[in-house]
């Protein structure tokens, strides 16, 4: 079972790996975006970081509507909205439990994404964060490894891969939608940090020694 | 890039703490990044609240004052305001009467206005929202995030701001603020990037000799990049693209907006070439207007907007008005 100090380790493990690539997510935006990606994520989950410790969530749902109300509240552009939202419904989604299986927060995941679907008016393909974080929540809730492992790193994978296959797609959702063709070749910079996102997942996951179904 | 700044990160509080001091009619809540007109709440007035990314100034806090916006919101630089900044705006502004929010066509700004409608609508403000449309140069606006809400905001804030200022309900502020972008057509060209103070450098790279034609207003690419052209040509081809989409059948007011990084004498020069077209085509000019309004910091260019006016918009153009940037007729 999934309890609060697992979420907290999951927010803080997406600040540090914002923290470390944020030029990375700048490059990638100013490539078809406008070059603040890196800096505004940078923004949120530093206001996040700090929120968690002025404030211990209770809840694992705790933990993630409280980050997603600080991103809506401090990041601004589409990225603030679009992850303010997907914490905040997954969140809403686990409900007050105090624990929660990977199986539930497969779900829950599922309705953050869905919710972030339906915000941005956007689908798979569209080059968006959707390209990485779909096939993320597909990995997750299909049935655990035969092995016995748990389905993050699966996860992580499958987010990575998502975000790398954006580099051909055509942008038709926010500012890189306005550069037609020319969008083609670019990496989108929010299916990359939505990677980022799931491989804190994995990580907290692996730090958590044995995750059980 | 040399800038006149001290560090990125304080770039836009630093300018808000210079506009509260050169204009005492504004409240500037520098913390809370909300620029408020100082008489706000107006009693029975309809408030107007827009912003969006810095970086476009005097958009949109220098088009607060009497006759235009109640409240601004400006966000990170090119980065829309959050949720928060636009419900306090509503919150100082609100009157009993109201709040038109005036929002571009950017998901993001879109995003963020939508959830602080939400939040305001709690607070029992009844809310309004008029989405600025104008840009002609996104063709394909099925594919696209639609087209952008670019020049014709000026438009929207002034002439709402007018009807709002006669004390008109919000459903009459709001339809008037839609009818005057459905009356309005931008494109906008760029003969340099434009270099943002977190970055330091340009987003783009565009060539000497070379321009982009049909740029937005953040620094992103336009759709296609020529040879430089004259200020005739690039006057032709801004100007027809922008009669072809609207095809007017009356008088226009024209917007020949610089983009922060090139000088009035070419401006003017520029507009003179605009009338030129537009009596060529036909097409009566009732007002102009030319100067640095809708900017995208140090870019250099220009973007033309026409705006077909009937008896009452040319009136609600021609009231007064009192802002830091657009003053006339008090």
């Amino acid at each position: 079972m999934l309890d609060t100090a697992f979420f907290v380790r999951w927010l803080t493990a997406t600040a540090a790996a914002v923290e470390r690539d944020a030029d990375l997510l700048t490059e990638l935006d100013s490539a078809i975006g406008d070059a603040d990606h890196g800096s505004n994520l940078q923004r949120g989950f530093r206001a996040v970081t700090a929120s968690l410790g002025e404030e211990p969530p209770a809840t694992p749902g705790a933990a993630l509507t409280l980050a997603g109300r600080r991103l809506i509240s401090t990041v601004g552009g589409a990225s603030g909205p679009l992850y303010g939202t997907l914490l905040r419904r997954t969140g809403k989604a686990l409900g007050d439990a105090a624990e929660v299986s990977p199986a539930q927060l497969a779900e829950a995941l599922r309705t953050g994404v869905a919710a972030v679907a339906q915000l941005g008016g956007a689908k798979a393909g569209d080059k968006t964060m959707l390209d990485a974080l779909e096939p993320a929540v597909e990995a997750l809730g299909s049935a655990p490894p035969p092995d016995g492992s748990s389905s993050f790193p699966a996860a992580a994978r499958a987010a990575a891969e998502g975000a790398l296959a954006t580099v051909p797609l055509q942008a038709h959702k926010g500012r890189a939608s306005y550069l037609g063709e020319r969008s083609i070749g670019h990496q989108d910079p929010g299916a990359t940090s939505s990677a980022l996102l799931i491989a804190a997942l994995a990580e907290a996951a692996e730090a958590d020694g044995e995750v059980s179904e | 890039m040399k800038m006149l700044i001290n560090v990125p990160e304080t770039v836009v509080a630093d300018a808000l703490r210079g506009m509260a001091a050169a204009h005492p009619q504004l409240t500037v809540d520098v913390e809370n990044r909300v620029v408020v007109r100082r008489d706000a709440p107006v009693a029975g007035k309809v408030g107007l609240v827009s912003g969006g990314g810095s970086g476009h100034e005097p958009l949109h806090g220098g088009f607060v004052g009497p006759g235009m916006l109640s409240a601004a919101c400006p966000g990170e630089v090119f980065t829309s305001p959050v949720p928060d900044q636009m419900a306090r705006a509503a919150a100082a502004v609100d009157s009993g009467a109201g709040v038109l929010f005036i929002v571009k066509n950017y998901t993001g700004d879109v995003l963020n206005f939508d959830m602080a409608a939400e939040l305001a609508e709690d607070e029992g403000i009844q809310i309004g929202k008029v989405l600025v449309n104008d840009d002609v140069a996104v063709t394909d606006s099925l594919f696209t995030a639609g087209r952008r809400g670019t020049g014709a905001t000026l438009f929207v804030e002034k002439m709402a701001g007018a009807a709002a200022e006669e004390g008109l309900p919000l459903e009459r502020v709001e339809a008037i603020g839609r009818r005057v972008n459905e009356s309005s057509r931008s494109f906008g060209v760029a003969l340099s990037a434009v270099t943002t103070p977190a970055k330091g450098s340009p987003t783009f790279d565009l060539p000497a000799g070379e321009l982009e034609l049909g740029i937005g207003i953040h620094g992103e690419p336009g759709r296609e990049r020529r040879a430089m052209m004259t200020s005739r040509e690039i006057a032709d081809f801004a100007v027809n693209a922008v009669l072809d989409d609207l095809r007017p059948s009356g008088p226009v007011i024209a917007l020949v907006n610089g983009m922060g990084g090139t000088p009035l004498l070419e401006l003017y020069g520029f507009s003179a070439e605009v009338q030129r077209v537009l009596g060529e085509r036909g097409v009566a000019v009732a007002r102009t207007l030319v100067g640095n309004y809708v900017t995208s910091l140090d870019m250099a260019g220009c973007s033309v907007t026409l705006c077909q006016v009937d008896e009452e918009l040319l009136r609600l153009w021609d009231a007064p008005v009192e802002t830091a940037a657009l003053r006339w007729g008090r």
